[in-house]
C-alpha cells in the first residue's frame, strides 16, 4: 500500500508530507503536524470532536482522509484562534462557563462560528440544530447555546 | 488510525473512475460520510479507493427541459442553499435538513446518498416518490435507470461494480405538484425509525398520481401502492388501513416491526395533510 506525497495549506502555511492513504485528516493533523487542538472522539462521525475547516467548510476530520486534502486548504482551531476571528466567541464561552473539560470546545467553536458567519441572530432552536452534531459530555448544552446566542446578538448590535 | 490499509487513486474523469473501478477490490469514494465510517470500523476493507471528488463538472445543479438535474458531487449543504432546488424540487429541500448534521452535509453528496442506498435514508425515498431517474456511466457507456428499478435490495442497487452514478434527474415541480415529508427519529439527524416522502398532483379538489415512499421499513424504500390508491380516492383512513398490506417492516435496533407499522400510519396522516396544502 503505497504512501502518497501531499501538499496542502494548513492554517495558512504550506505543508508537504507523506501519508498512508488510510490516515484520516484528524490523525494527520495531530500525529504528523502536532496540531492537537482537533480532538479524536468516536472516529465514526457521530461526536463532532474532530471538526476542522476544509476549504472553509466545517467537516469531520475522522471522515476525511488526509490524502484527499492534497491541493486543498485546512484550518484548525489553532489557526482560527490565532487569527482572532473567534475571540468574542471564546470570551463568551469563558464567561458563561460553556466549557468544563474542554474536549468538545474547539469543534464547538468552529461549528458555532460557521452558524454565526451566516449572519443575523439565529433562534435558540436553530443554534441547537446547528450544534446537534457536536456532543458535550460535561457542561451540557444550555450554557453553550447561551454563549452563541449572546455573540450573535452582540455582533448584530455592533453592525446595526 | 483505524482503517485497514488500502491504495488510493484520484480519478481525473468519470471514464478514468470506471477504468480504476475495474481493479480487484476497488470502491468509489465520494463524500465518504458513510464509507469512511465503515472503514474506521473495519466493516469495509477495499483494496483501492477511487476518489471522484476532483472530477470536474460533477458538482452542478441545473434545470433542463422540465427537469432538474443534480450531479453526483453536489454536497448536501450546497443543495440546501440552492434557491433553484427549493423551487424545482421542494421535496428534496424539505428532506435535506433531516440528514445528519451540518458538518456531515458539508461533505456528504447527493450521489453518494443515492448510491449507498441505506434503507433508512431520506434521499432514496425522495427519488422514488418523485419518480426520478439515475444517470449511470459504466464500462458499456451511459444509461438511465428509473428509481422504481434502481433500489433492488439491502444496500443493493442497479449499479454494477464498475459503474459511476453521475447524476439524478427529477421532474421539476409545477404549480399543481404537491409534496409531503415526515420522519420520526430518536434524535434529530439520526437515521429514521420510519419516514415518508410523498408526491402527488392536485387535480381539482382531489389528488392524482400519488406516490408514497416509506423508508426505514424494509430493505429498500418501499412504495405503499394500496395507500396511494386510497389517498387518490380521498380516503386517508382507508390509506392508513391499507398500510397493513403495503408494509411489513421487520424489527430492528430502533423499533419493533409493530411499532414501525403504527408510526407509518401516524406519518401518513401528517403527510396527507401536507399533500392537500397548496404551496405558497
Amino acid at each position: 500500500m503505497s504512501a502518497h506525497e501531499i501538499t496542502l495549506t494548513v492554517n495558512g502555511e504550506e505543508v508537504r508530507e507523506t501519508v498512508e492513504p488510510r490516515t484520516t485528516l484528524v490523525d494527520f493533523l495531530r500525529d504528523t503536524l502536532g496540531l492537537t487542538g482537533s480532538h479524536v472522539g468516536c472516529e465514526h462521525g457521530v461526536c463532532g470532536a474532530c471538526s476542522v475547516r476544509l476549504d472553509g467548510a466545517v467537516v469531520r476530520g475522522c471522515l476525511t482522509l488526509a490524502v484527499q486534502c492534497d491541493g486543498h486548504m485546512v484550518e484548525t482551531i489553532e489557526g482560527a484562534s490565532d487569527s482572532g476571528a473567534l475571540a468574542d466567541l471564546q470570551e463568551a464561552f469563558r464567561t458563561r462557563n460553556a466549557l468544563q473539560c474542554g474536549y468538545c470546545t474547539p469543534a464547538m467553536l468552529l461549528t458555532a462560528a460557521e452558524l454565526l458567519a451566516a449572519g443575523g441572530v439565529p433562534s435558540r432552536a436553530a443554534i441547537r440544530e446547528h450544534l446537534s452534531g457536536n456532543y458535550c459530555r460535561c457542561t451540557g448544552y444550555h450554557a453553550i447555546v447561551d454563549a452563541v446566542e449572546a455573540v450573535a446578538r452582540a455582533r448584530a448590535g455592533a453592525t446595526s | 488510525m483505524k482503517p485497514a490499509p488500502f491504495d488510493y487513486a484520484r480519478a481525473r474523469s468519470v471514464e478514468h473512475a470506471v477504468e480504476l473501478l475495474g481493479r480487484e477490490g476497488a470502491r468509489l469514494l465520494a463524500g465518504g460520510q458513510s464509507l469512511i465510517a465503515t472503514l474506521n470500523m473495519r466493516l469495509s476493507h477495499p483494496s483501492l479507493l477511487v476518489d471522484i471528488n476532483e472530477v470536474a463538472g460533477l458538482d452542478r445543479l441545473a434545470r433542463r427541459n422540465g427537469h432538474i438535474e443534480i450531479c453526483a458531487l453536489v454536497r448536501l449543504a450546497q443543495a440546501e442553499r440552492s434557491a433553484e432546488l427549493v423551487q424545482a424540487a421542494p421535496l428534496i429541500a424539505r428532506a435535506l435538513p433531516h440528514i445528519g448534521h451540518p458538518a456531515i452535509r458539508n461533505r456528504g453528496t447527493i450521489g453518494g446518498s443515492i448510491a449507498f442506498a441505506d434503507p433508512a435514508a431520506e434521499l432514496p425515498a425522495c427519488l422514488l416518490a418523485l419518480d426520478g431517474e439515475v444517470e449511470i456511466v459504466g464500462p458499456a457507456g451511459k444509461r438511465t435507470v428509473k428509481a422504481d428499478d434502481f433500489f433492488q435490495g439491502l444496500f443493493e442497487t442497479a449499479l454494477g461494480p464498475c459503474d459511476v452514478l453521475i447524476a439524478i434527474r427529477l421532474p421539476a415541480a409545477t404549480r399543481d405538484n404537491r409534496v409531503g415529508f415526515a420522519e420520526l427519529a430518536r434524535r434529530h439527524g439520526d437515521y429514521a425509525m420510519v419516514g415518508l416522502a410523498a408526491a402527488a398532483r392536485a387535480s381539482g379538489t382531489k389528488l392524482a398520481d400519488v406516490r408514497l415512499a416509506f423508508f426505514g421499513v424494509g430493505a429498500t424504500p418501499v412504495r405503499a401502492r394500496n395507500a396511494e390508491a386510497a389517498l387518490a380516492a380521498g380516503d386517508v383512513e382507508a390509506g392508513v388501513k391499507a398500510l397493513a398490506q403495503d408494509l411489513g417492516p421487520p424489527d430492528d435496533v430502533l423499533a419493533t416491526g409493530a411499532v414501525k407499522k403504527h408510526l407509518a400510519g401516524v406519518l401518513l396522516r401528517r403527510v396527507a395533510r401536507q399533500l392537500n396544502e397548496a404551496p405558497p
